[in-house]
């Protein structure tokens, strides 16, 4: 893929350590967001994983449904 | 701490619901009215051949109806029920909350009627003009305003993954839509893209593909966070899953718009870009739809019984075949059958039709029951849909893949002796006439499905009373100290403005890398002399090309493969681009590809192709183009014209606008004798004597059809050798 990128940007001095550049980032950006998300703490992915179930409503509507059924 | 009573809008879901429900089937009909114009031509040219009902005008209507009104209202739906509820707060503003629906509607209505009249841009799912473009983005904001202003003032500390999704959409649309309608007004229904040729259609296509990409699934994935965990009633699979997911399909997603260039005038770098990042997609999308499927681990059970988990599994199992198939046809070997034939076709219809509407109609069955306060109205008709739907969708892709095989195939066929098997074009469309009946079967049973559905959901509505506003109440944790240290993502993901700002750059990357290189590294566009500017009558003749859609069936577009060559003539290049404010490459070929068809048949023959094309072409499926010999081409507009193509760098004469308008005659003229003169010459010549040769040229030559035979007379000229008609256009419109 280099050659196709060097071949539009040859006029630029050292053009070849852009895609190196390029793909360090991306691989960079995965180690880290990687690494990251392993490290999270158990306790605070349950947290943030329920709130969808945690919706404040005062009004229970399954269980109102539910008697209607 | 202290706890909050408040309450959540509901009535603004409702009014979204009922908007995606009714635009829902009305922008599915009107894709029903294109297929049977396909299935059954004859009786469409016969009986129904008004020009606001030709397939080239009602085709991008279906798409912008589909994408924009039906999947649009759908998003705001989703996003107005759960962002309330995952931040525990009102929508920041009423207000704001229904200018934002009755201005969407607005648009959609502008788009109705303007579409139809043929009021186009001629840029595939952008064709609205530069008026509605506007107000989109002032209704965009005014959207991101209202939920930015609500998660400002959230009670929870906390952003859950779907809204992640819901602001890296917000984000991403605006900029997509934004750099794709820079155009340049010319009159209050017509505009000019202010790119040309090649960097045209590279825009076109990073913005078409991530219209898919940040309209169609993104906001759905968000959507997808929220009720499936909601509907099984247990947290998502995993969530350290969701964070690697968003992030990796928003970063890798924005890459991949050049797979929908392949084979063509793109530089080489770029195309290969996009098919890298595309085959890369898989694992973020799979990732996607696997934490969804898995979310129901251990509740598999109540899949049999919930009729709105049936359509959540379904919707999700589709989106992992469509993202499948995605990278597969961006891989340039099977991108060479498919690119061009139906195929397309059924790969986005099981994205839109298996994911987005599917989901759809997931959400609307939960929605209804709980803010109406009621039971479904009948469970029994609710699975009847789910079954009905998911025939349609199989009856509607089936025999789309056979047919885009088929013609792929075709096209490609060569006989023992090196001549194309299949040389005549229409041999290749009069072939899939069965496979287009199954699809509008298909597509009717889709319909049917969601009418059912209509009933089903105003009958339970009827039982019971909108809570419009529920009463909910929060403990305000927004401020709470966290115990045991910071938590690595909540340094963006508490703040939603950085959050924003972060997406925002993660988009932009892959944006940068492939367009900023092609607008300004000139080797990307290498210039050919021989190309120069179209005659003002050529450019009537064109925006008369964009008017009615012609890019919807014919490509301008030959890709460097030996079939093509053989067929069309020599491959294209992007020097012969430059001109052309917008491009018209294409994205399907019902007709033939029509880059070099200048010269290649005589005015006549256009002319009558154009309005009996069955008289010449047995089988053929274009629309009959009657009107254009009733309507005069338009001359006022002429020289304002000229001067925003000057204004864009197409290199007419200093003060050609004045002279546009009668350059414009006199060619017509020429071309209308040369009609004429076949006309006559074709009449038995006892009848010549009561024709009067030079009333018969005074009518015809003010008529649409002879400004859009000028400019198909002129496609693929500039490169060929010139034969003594082209060299008979006007000289001086080829300025310099």
């Amino acid at each position: 893929m280099l050659r196709y990128i060097k071949h539009n940007l040859t006029d630029i001095d050292g053009v070849n350590i852009y895609p190196m550049i390029s793909l360090l980032i991306f691989v960079l950006f995965f180690i880290v967001m990687f690494t990251l998300v392993i490290r999270m703490k158990k306790t605070r992915i349950t947290e943030l994983s329920a709130m969808p179930l945690e919706d404040g409503s005062q009004v229970d509507l399954i269980q109102e449904l539910d008697k209607t059924n | 701490m202290e706890v909050e009573k408040f309450s959540y809008d509901n009535k603004i879901v409702k009014y979204f619901a009922y908007a995606t429900i009714i635009w829902g089937i009305t922008g599915m009909v009107v894709g029903l009215i294109a297929a049977l114009q396909l299935a059954f031509p004859e009786f469409f040219n016969d009986y129904l051949g008004y020009s606001f009902l030709s397939f080239g005008r009602i085709r991008p209507l279906h798409t912008n109806a589909v994408i924009f009104a039906f999947v649009g209202n759908g998003i705001f739906m989703g996003v107005y029920y759960s962002l309330q509820r995952l931040l525990k707060a009102r929508m920041w503003s009423d207000k704001l909350s229904y200018i934002n629906f009755w201005g969407w509607q607005f648009i959609i209505v502008c788009a109705v009627v303007t579409l139809p009249l043929g009021i186009s841009t001629g840029k595939e799912y952008a064709e609205l003009e530069w008026w509605i473009d506007i107000l989109i983005t002032v209704l965009w904001v005014v959207f991101g305003w209202n939920m930015f202003a609500t998660i400002l003032k959230r009670r929870v500390k906390h952003l859950y993954v779907a809204i992640w999704f819901y602001i890296a959409t917000f984000v991403t649309v605006a900029v997509l839509h934004i750099f794709n309608s820079f155009e340049l007004p010319v009159s209050m229904f017509k505009s000019y893209s202010a790119y040309a040729g090649v960097q045209d259609a590279l825009v076109q296509w990073w913005y078409g593909h991530n219209a898919v990409a940040f309209f169609l699934t993104t906001p759905y994935l968000g959507l997808m966070y929220y009720f499936v965990p909601k509907a099984a009633n247990r947290p998502v699979y995993s969530y350290r899953l969701s964070i690697i997911h968003f992030w990796a399909l928003i970063f890798i997603y924005i890459w991949a718009g050049p797979h929908h260039l392949l084979y063509t005038s793109l530089p080489d770098w770029a195309q290969s870009l996009g098919v890298v990042f595309s085959i890369m997609l898989i694992a973020p999308s799979w990732g996607g739809m696997l934490n969804g499927l898995l979310t129901l681990r251990g509740a598999w059970d109540r899949v049999r019984d919930d009729v709105m988990l049936k359509f959540m599994v379904v919707a999700l199992t589709c989106y992992g075949m469509v993202t499948f198939e995605g990278p597969l046809l961006s891989l340039k070997n099977v991108n060479s059958i498919s690119h061009f034939t139906d195929w397309t076709i059924a790969h986005v219809h099981v994205g839109g039709l298996g994911w987005n509407a599917m989901f759809t109609f997931g959400m609307l069955y939960w929605l209804f029951p709980r803010i109406f306060r009621v039971k479904l109205y009948s469970k029994k008709l609710a699975n009847q849909h789910f079954w009905i739907a998911t025939l349609g969708v199989i009856l509607y892709a089936v025999p789309m893949y056979i047919a885009g095989f088929m013609q792929g195939l075709m096209w490609q066929d060569f006989k023992e002796d090196g001549n194309l098997a299949n040389p005549e074009f229409l041999e290749t469309v009069t072939a899939l006439e069965p496979y287009y009946m199954l699809r509008a079967l298909g597509g009717l049973l889709f319909i049917i499905g969601a009418v059912m559905m209509f009933y089903n959901l105003i009958k339970t509505a009827k039982s019971g009373k909108l809570l419009a506003d529920e009463p909910a109440e929060a403990v305000v944790t927004r401020n709470a100290k966290v115990e045991g240290g910071q938590y690595w993502h909540r340094a963006i993901e508490k703040r939603p403005i950085r959050f924003m700002l972060v997406s925002l750059i993660v988009i932009l990357i892959g944006g940068m890398v492939e367009i900023i290189p092609t607008m300004i590294v000139e080797s990307n566009v290498p210039k050919i002399s021989a190309v120069k500017p179209y005659t003002p009558l050529e450019l009537e003749g064109r925006d008369l090309y964009i008017k009615e859609g012609c890019y919807n069936c014919h490509s301008q577009m030959i890709r460097p493969l030996r079939f093509e060559t053989e067929r069309y003539g020599d491959y294209s290049k992007s020097g012969e681009f430059v001109y052309d404010h917008p491009f018209q490459w294409g994205s399907k070929r019902t007709g033939p590809d029509l880059a070099r068809e200048g010269g290649k048949r005589s005015n006549f023959w256009h002319y009558t192709h154009m309005l009996r094309p069955k008289d010449l072409s047995t089988g053929s499926l274009m629309p009959a183009y009657t009107w254009m010999l009733e309507n005069d081409y338009d001359t006022t507009l002429m020289p304002r014209k000229i001067r925003a193509m000057q204004t864009l760098g197409v290199p007419y004469s200093k003060g050609f606008d004045v002279k546009a308008v009668r350059e414009m005659k006199a060619q017509a003229e020429v071309i209308a004798e040369d009609i004429v003169n076949d006309i006559i010459s074709n009449t038995p010549k006892s009848a010549q004597k009561t024709l009067n040769k030079k009333e018969m040229i005074n009518k015809l030559k003010t008529k649409e059809l002879v400004a859009m035979i000028a400019y198909l007379q002129r496609l693929g000229m500039d490169t060929k050798e010139k034969t003594p008609e082209a060299a008979a256009a006007p000289a001086d419109t080829l300025t310099k």
